[in-house]
């Protein structure tokens, strides 16, 4: 079985900062991470693989620096790391880059026939969830979204449980299909020594454009990219509001007071 | 079979990083492990990285190093509640790059840049990994067990620079559990002010640092010291004391820290400084006497693992530095002979305990105890001698024979022979 993980590098999000005056990242001193998502998918990937076999690749589009999100790959098990980068594919927003990653992955089953695509559920920084569904499309299989289980796998399907809003779905697929990854699918390992020795000094296979086949260069990067962001800005902090003092027997009695008041309380006694 | 390596350097501090360098740099295949997020993560040190060691490892490091100030004045103040007794030097020299002396450094940076040095040479670092304990086999340590899964790897020589509390060190017999009173538990805290106010308030300019040790009411008179030193764009603000008098006087580390902050002659310096750090580590202070052993069959120990720190002049990181040295240059010997046996690596600890190190360490190898044992040294004489300046520069139409009489009886107060005797042995331990 051979499962490639689409993975992304992100900045940490729980240390970045939206500058109030401009509504823009703040991204000096941010730390770079892999997309915590992804990182849930290539240790579903690595589950997978000690079961059945098989290889675990992943895939990156990014700077040369995403190699960091490579090598966190392979600290998890992933036996293998391919990056695309190139000025080409800058600026892409989720459907260019779905593009450039279909691209690259038909080029690495052309070597090693792909049975399934891992990506996870969305990454931090655009909360989209697009490019996982953009992938499957392009490649005609089919996407399966937020997966917080794999219970059987064999040659031909796949059984999924599907986190719901309000439940779970039984899913069935044949393969190969892509499926995005929910946090609660499993727990990061504890990475094995040998995985990090071979990760420090682990090179990935680095494609630029021209590497790709039969790339229509007008779909990707910005030009590719028609999602215009129309305005960006912090969710205003909460201000103000009326606080409770005294005992906490006190405060109920205040709090009753103004629930009662504002009429938010449904009036029992009356019935 | 777990991956075999020439060497296994534990830690990433300066010690390690400085075996780690050189060895690799002598074409020798070299793993390094720390058990910090990156190294320097948890690392803590007042500041001061001397030039000598780092520099005949890395000619003209301060060019590239992440440094924060030349040091130009060493100001050492001797402190009562109120009042300060201060002596110091400044020197133009110091400031000048080809005689620079000492710099001082934020280690979570530096830490990491030495060890990026060593990695360009083709050490192979592994960061968030602990070693659980050294593979000994024959009486041999033959390599280390981490805390990760298949997490054992062998090497022909293992370095064990894992800092002030080596376990691994203890758990082969070299030394047994470190006594409260060979330890110093200090806290500090890095504030922030912009240089200019740095500059004006310390009587300094940009590319120059100045350092303060402070003693006497610093500590409230317990064994240890405090210290204040200049970064770029913040201060390093510390205090410790032996682990044995923290715990016998039931002193709060962070509420010293808090006190020395207000003490009315340092607080002036700090005063409207933001809070950006807090950081607590132990420091050696056994001194000679508290040295373990230092090599066996396939081990050596260097740096604060082997307790090598002068706490009197508060150099650490350069006896760490010169110990990887050394550990590097026995190494590549035994290479050499093929064989890592306790007696080639000896040459070790030979150079150890013969060059600066080993002879300074012996020359105060009674300094920490003779004060833990004689707590009137900080206590009593400190205060007095403050009492004795001030009244001496106080003018008030006592003639100076006069002052000079009054300033001689309150020495004497404690009794003439205790005082002689006290002279005698400050001399003795200090000479
Ligand atoms: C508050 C303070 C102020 C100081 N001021 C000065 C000063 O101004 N000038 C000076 O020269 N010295 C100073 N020192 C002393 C100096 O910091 C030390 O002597 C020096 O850091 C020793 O270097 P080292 O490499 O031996 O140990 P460390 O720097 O402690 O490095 C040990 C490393 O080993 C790692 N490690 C430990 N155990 C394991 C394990 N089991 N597995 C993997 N990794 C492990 C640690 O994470 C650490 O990175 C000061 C110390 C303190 C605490």
């Amino acid at each position: 079985m051979h499962i490639v993980v689409c993975v992304k590098q992100v900045p940490d999000t729980k240390v970045i900062k939206i500058n109030p005056k401009t509504n823009t990242l703040d991204r000096r001193g941010v730390p770079s991470i892999i997309n915590p998502y992804d990182a849930h998918a290539v240790q579903e990937a690595v589950h997978l693989k000690r079961q059945h076999g098989g290889k675990v690749s992943v895939l990156s589009m990014g700077p040369p620096q995403a190699t960091a999100v490579i090598k966190k790959s392979i600290e998890i098990g992933a036996d293998e790391g391919y990056l695309i980068s190139d000025r080409a594919f800058a600026g892409a927003d989720t459907l260019a880059t779905s593009y450039a990653l279909t691209k690259a992955l038909e080029k690495i089953s052309k070597t090693s026939p792909i049975d399934m695509v891992f990506c996870g559920k969305h990454a931090i920084d655009g909360d989209t969830g697009q490019v996982g569904p953009g992938i499957a499309k392009r490649l005609d299989i089919p996407p399966i979204t937020n997966i917080s289980a794999i219970t059987k796998v064999t040659k031909d399907y796949v059984e999924l449980q599907r986190k719901l809003q309000d439940g779970y779905a039984h899913i069935r697929s044949t393969l190969p299909c892509l499926i995005t990854i929910e946090k609660e699918i499993n727990e990061i390992e504890y990475a094995p020594f040998p995985n990090m020795l071979k990760a420090v000094n682990y090179q990935p296979v680095v494609w630029s454009i021209d590497h790709l086949e039969d790339v229509d260069r007008k779909q990707l990067g910005l030009k590719g990219s028609p999602t215009v962001v129309g305005k960006m800005f912090a969710p205003p902090k909460q201000e103000g509001g009326h606080r409770l003092e005294g005992t906490p027997e006190e405060q109920v009695v205040q709090l009753v007071e103004v629930l009662k008041e504002k009429q938010y309380l449904f009036h029992f006694n009356k019935g | 079979m777990p991956e075999k390596f020439d060497v296994i350097v534990v830690g990433a501090g300066p010690a390690g990083t400085s075996c780690a360098y050189q060895c690799a740099k002598n074409g020798l295949k070299v793993l390094q492990i720390e058990r910090g997020e990156y190294p320097g993560a948890k690392n803590v040190m007042g500041g001061v990285l001397y030039k000598q060691q780092l520099e005949e490892i890395i000619p003209e490091f301060w060019k590239e190093a992440p440094i924060e100030r030349p040091i130009v004045e060493q100001r050492m103040w001797l402190l009562d509640e109120e009042s300060a007794m201060t002596l110091g030097f400044k020197g133009r020299a110091w400031a000048n790059e080809a005689s620079y002396n000492n710099f001082t450094i934020l280690r979570a940076k530096f830490d990491q840049w030495f060890a990026r040095k060593a990695q360009e040479l083709g050490v192979t670092l592994i960061n968030e990994t602990v070693v659980e304990e050294c593979l000994v086999e024959n009486g041999k340590v033959i390599g280390v067990r981490t805390d990760r899964p298949e997490g054992e790897v062998l090497a022909d020589v293992v370095v064990l620079a894992d800092g002030v509390n080596s376990l691994l060190a203890k758990q082969l017999g070299f030394h047994q559990d470190i006594e409260p009173a060979q330890v110093a538990l200090t806290v500090m805290e890095v504030l922030k002010l912009p240089a200019e106010t740095i500059n004006e308030r310390f009587n300094i300019e940009d590319g120059q640092g100045c350092t303060i040790e402070m003693f006497g009411d610093s500590t409230k008179g317990h064994l240890g010291t405090a210290f204040l030193y200049t970064n770029k764009e913040s201060l390093n603000i510390g205090v410790g004391a032996t682990l044995s008098s923290i715990v016998k006087e039931k002193i709060k580390p962070y509420e010293l820290l808090e006190y020395v902050k207000n003490h009315p002659i340092v607080k002036p310096l700090i005063q409207g400084a933001e809070e950006a750090e807090y950081l607590a580590h132990l420091i050696p202070e056994g001194g000679y006497h508290a040295i373990p052993k230092l090599v066996g069959d396939g081990v050596i120990v260097a740096g604060d693992a082997a307790q090598l720190v002068n706490g009197i002049h508060r150099e650490g990181s350069n006896m760490a530095m010169k110990s990887g040295s050394y550990a590097a240059e026995a190494i590549l010997l035994a290479k050499q002979k093929g064989r890592f046996t306790e007696e080639v690596l000896a040459i070790y600890r030979e150079k150890v305990y013969e060059s600066f190190i080993g002879q300074d360490l012996k020359k105060y190898k009674d300094a920490t105890e003779t004060l833990e044992n004689h707590p009137q040294y900080l206590k009593e004489y400190i205060p007095m001698m403050n009492r004795a300046a001030r009244a001496f520069f106080t003018v008030d139409g006592t003639s100076k024979r006069e002052k000079q009489k009054g300033i001689f009886n309150m020495f004497m107060e404690r009794g003439k022979i205790r005082t002689v005797q006290d002279m005698y042995r400050a001399w003795k331990v200090m000479k």
